[in-house]
């Protein structure tokens, strides 16, 4: 029997001494997308912060190749990219530079990524724009171009379709499908509909 | 340490877009200095006596006046999220993003203070003094403001409780700076108060990244 890349096992989490999520099991291999789904308040985001080790876990353990990834948090952190409902984009920056911040915060050099994530994205033109004078849909979309710009294996995205555009969302599709293509996984918070993913439903 | 580079030249760069933030607190620090020598009264000898703690003080206070956006900004767009999911020790970018307020305030106030102190009637030794103590001095500000900002993430008027939190922890940088320029006007020698500055510094510099990188991990759940 083969590991499975990431194998969550009766995951619990209380907040505020109010149960969010109990006894939460799945495994995800290379090249598969999870779709959270549920009523608002079900505990999507808090799931995919407890994921991140943001959030603590009461009960339950979470293995990266069979491994606990409390045992090597940095290790696991240099798995993941993270999509928040904030954007974590720098308003005085622009969207050029908050990618490239970005890439090196999470030890990267810098990479010809950037110019293919953005151009995905559309965002090719905005490149040089300060992020501040950005549209929603627009910061989103940078946000995302951060994410795929990130080489992590793993893709934590919280509401990824918000604010989105049709254009944008095919974009999302083609860059989660080549990023699961090329062997990762992605978790996501959604209400909508993503092609080709499993559906947890937490309510 | 490509991250914390990162993140250091990050935070510089946002100062450079934005100068007028910095220029607030030095305008500050030079409105409130000023401001004594015009209530007590051209007094030469009181002012030159009690100049070496106003101009403290006053340091103390500019320099906590930029801390409360030091991790706000962060908390506020979702980038103390990439911070905390970062590869690398929350304890580096912590010590980076203090470094940064340093640069841009510490540094600053040292280089401006001793032609403030020129209004007081400090003698050239002083001046030379003041300049030194709060170069050695004002890191231990940027790291003790660095964790009450920490602290009062989220905060409802975060801003008074930072200073509240704050100002008791910098009493002892405070006295050893104001009493090394004093020891200087009566002929002593500074360098046991330069060195007490500088090993106040040192313990800040050896324990806080850890205590604001603790609170910020609290702050992220």
């Amino acid at each position: 029997m083969t590991i499975a890349l990431l194998e969550v096992s009766g995951l619990s989490c209380r907040r505020g001494g109010r149960r969010v999520f109990d006894a939460l099991s799945f495994t995800l291999n290379a090249g598969e997308l999870l779709a959270l789904t549920g009523r608002n308040g079900s505990g999507k985001t808090t799931l995919l912060r407890a994921l991140a080790l943001l959030v603590p876990a009461d009960k339950g353990s979470i293995r990266w190749r069979g491994q606990d990834v409390s045992d090597d948090r940095e290790g696991w952190r240099g798995e993941l990219a993270w999509l928040g409902h904030l954007e974590g984009l720098k308003g005085d920056l622009t969207v050029a530079e908050n990618i490239a911040v970005a890439q090196r915060l999470r030890g990267q050099a810098e990479a010809a990524d950037l110019d293919i994530a953005l151009t995905a994205f559309g965002l090719a033109k905005l490149a040089q724009r300060p992020v501040r004078t950005l549209s929603a849909g627009q910061r989103r979309r940078a946000a995302l171009a951060r994410v795929a710009a990130s080489r992590a294996t793993t893709w934590l995205l919280d509401e990824p379709l918000n604010a989105l555009d049709a254009a944008a969302r095919e974009a999302l599709q083609t860059a989660l499908a080549a990023h699961l293509a090329a062997g990762g996984l992605a978790i996501a918070a959604t209400h909508a509909p993503l092609a080709g993913a499993r559906v947890l439903d937490m309510s | 340490m490509t991250g914390f580079t990162a993140l250091f030249l990050r935070d510089l760069r946002l100062v450079w877009r934005r100068p007028g933030d910095v220029a607030v607190v030095l305008a500050f620090f030079v409105v409130a200095t000023v401001l004594f020598p015009l209530g007590i009264g051209p007094e030469t000898n009181l002012l030159a006596r009690i100049a070496a703690g106003i101009l403290w003080c006053a340091a103390l206070f500019a320099s906590l006046l930029s801390l409360d956006r030091l991790f706000a900004s962060d908390y506020e767009d979702g980038s103390l999220d990439l911070l905390l999911l970062a590869p690398w020790p929350l304890e580096l970018a912590a010590l980076a993003k203090c470094a940064a307020h340093w640069v841009v305030t510490g540094l600053p106030l040292a280089v401006l203070a001793p032609f403030l102190g020129v209004a007081f009637g400090l003698d050239d030794r002083s001046l030379m003094v003041l300049a030194l103590t709060l170069l050695v001095g004002t890191p231990t500000l940027s790291l003790i403001g660095g964790l009450a900002a920490a602290l009062t993430l989220g905060a409802r008027r975060g801003g008074a409780l930072l200073a509240l939190l704050a100002l008791p922890l910098c009493v002892p940088t405070l006295i050893f700076g104001a009493s090394a320029i004093e020891a200087t006007a009566t002929g002593e020698s500074f360098v046991v108060h330069l060195a007490i500055l500088g090993a106040l510094a040192l313990v800040s510099l050896a324990t806080l990244p850890w205590a604001i990188a603790a609170a910020l991990r609290q702050a992220g759940e």
